[in-house]
């Protein structure tokens, strides 16, 4: 086994697995509070890599990269955000008492409509987004060199600040409280005071706007995408928040750090061609010993 | 005018009628029971005055004000505090933290003042405030969920079935508390199977028979009266 091969997978692992991870919350968060599962998240984070594209070509080299960089993320995950609440309202909110299929059925119908809408308007190609930040580090270990590009780095460092804070929020504040509370007990929760439709809008709201950090930082570090980008790394993000245990908050960052540290591992010392393979059968083992994944509580009937 | 009064209230699950012609006043200041059997519909009258189920027939007034129309979320705002059957207290929050969300409809003003009154009216959960409040005792938990209610100041407190599953001594506790609760000026509302105890501290009662008034007067009279010493008290 080569040391470096190891180290350079296992850094590409960290910056795969910290964007699942962004995403993952998203389904996990919907997933505990209203327990359906948001079909149309990834697709989110799709149109949110177009207006990353949109952002940087409107700026165009009329500013410094930093600057872009900044304003490509508060425009980006902005949008995207109000996206996310539009979505809710319009497709799952008038189904809040409708059988639970109903909503998910609903959300298949905006995944298709949003991968089909974008890919008639802006074409079914490739996108390409020019490089805003090139270079990175580099390093000789044991007989080879080990690269990790800023833009990496930069994908580590923000999803760790992101989820920090997305964890802050719902541990200490009263907001957060009152999405806890709606979780656990909506009925108990609407009888003290809470707006229970409001806090189910914000939970889409913020999946939506991290999401959409991790669609600004992937289109940054891999330079482009096309429209069925959503699904293929929306079902990624969906089985690391299974993996965690679906509904758990820290949950869903582990299952996605996992989840990409395995799949680059394997990439790396087995075969990437199977990496996809590899990755699923972690799900399906993990399942089978711990069926509510690795943080989730256990279904209890409530009587 | 009362602070709160059922005017002819009628409610169903569907097609099956839960509630029939129910009317029920409420003074400021008094302690008022609903007594009756399980399943007679009392639950399910605390539950109309927050609109889930809502009135399908009669109106509910509160200070004068018809809040029939009111959605769920909307009624604590008025001065309404539940305590409900089961307790319902958020099992993985701590406490502290279920004491917080009592909060909710009046901003954490008066935080600070207010931990510390239910504290002193309840010191368990004081030694407790940090402890999720899954792993306390039915007993706790009910403190807890009254300690809850407190935190919004309400002029009316509801409490449904507060003694259900808890042994004696803490029975005996709690409608104490109860007791205390009121002589600070808050009104209570109480939904009890426990008639004997509901009636004793009750300035008045009713008894709800499927669905309908069946019986009103003090607690006193309706102590003595012998349909409810037969059917509820075991006589």
């Amino acid at each position: 086994m080569d040391s470096h091969i190891l180290i350079q997978q296992l850094a590409n692992g960290l910056v795969l697995g910290s964007t699942y991870g962004l995403i993952a919350v998203g389904y996990t968060m919907v997933y505990g509070i209203i327990g359906m599962i948001n079909f149309a998240h990834g697709d989110i984070y799709m149109v949110s890599a177009y207006l990353t594209a949109l952002v940087l070509a409107l700026l165009g080299a009329s500013v410094s990269p930093v600057v872009a960089l900044i304003v490509a993320f508060v425009l980006v995950v902005g949008l995207t955000a109000v996206f996310g609440f539009s979505i809710e309202r319009i497709a799952y909110k008038p189904l809040r008492k409708s059988p639970r299929l109903a909503p998910l059925i609903s959300a298949i119908g905006v995944s298709l409509i949003l991968q089909n809408y974008v890919q008639i308007t802006q074409g079914a190609r490739n996108q390409a987004v020019p490089t805003l930040i090139p270079g990175g580090l580099e390093w000789n270990v044991g007989g080879g060199v080990v690269g990790i590009t800023w833009v990496q780095v930069m994908i580590i460092i923000v999803s760790q600040l992101a989820m920090g804070a997305l964890t802050w929020m719902i541990s200490r504040t009263a907001l957060g409280r009152a999405c806890r509370a709606t979780e656990q007990d909506p009925k108990m929760a609407a009888i003290l005071g809470i707006n229970t439709d409001r806090i189910i809008a914000i939970v889409f709201t913020l999946g939506a706007a991290m999401a959409a950090v991790a669609g600004v930082l992937v289109t940054l570090n891999y330079g482009s995408f096309d429209f069925s980008i959503g699904f293929v790394t929306g079902i990624k993000a969906f089985t690391a928040a299974v993996l965690g245990g679906i509904g758990s908050l820290p949950g869903a960052m582990i299952g996605g750090l996992l989840l990409g540290l395995s799949e680059s591992l394997f990439s790396g010392f087995v075969n990437s061609d199977y990496k996809d393979v590899f990755a699923f059968s972690l799900l399906v083992l993990v399942l089978i010993f711990k069926p509510s994944g690795l943080l989730g509580r256990p279904q209890v009937e409530k009587v | 005018m009362a602070l709160l009064e059922f005017r002819n209230v009628c409610a169903s699950y569907g097609p099956i009628a839960a509630l029939n012609d129910v009317s029920i006043v409420v003074e400021t200041g008094e302690i008022v029971t609903l007594v009756g059997a399980n399943g007679a519909g009392k639950s399910t009258l605390l539950m109309t005055i927050f609109g889930a189920p809502p009135c399908s027939g009669g109106k509910i007034y509160f200070e004068g004000q018809d809040i029939s129309t009111l959605q769920t979320h909307e009624v604590s705002r008025l001065g309404i505090a539940q305590v409900p059957e089961g307790r319902r207290v958020f099992q993985s929050m701590t406490v502290e933290e279920n004491l917080y969300m009592g909060t909710t409809p009046i901003g954490d003003r008066y935080l600070k003042e207010d931990l510390e009154k239910v504290y002193s009216l309840f010191p368990r959960l004081r030694d407790r405030r940090l402890q999720r409040s899954g792993t306390m005792s039915g007993g706790e938990q009910q403190m807890l969920a009254i300690g809850r209610a407190l935190m919004m100041r309400p002029k009316l407190l509801l409490l449904d079935e507060p003694s259900l599953g808890l042994a004696p001594l803490i029975v005996n506790q709690i409608f104490s508390t109860i007791k205390d609760i009121s002589k600070t000026g808050t009104t209570v509302f109480l939904v009890e199977q426990n008639a004997n105890q509901a009636l004793k501290i009750a300035h008045r009662g009713y008894v709800l028979v499927n669905g309908r008034i069946q019986l009103s007067g003090t607690g006193k009279e309706l102590l003595g009266n012998a349909d409810v010493r037969k059917a509820y008290l075991g006589e």
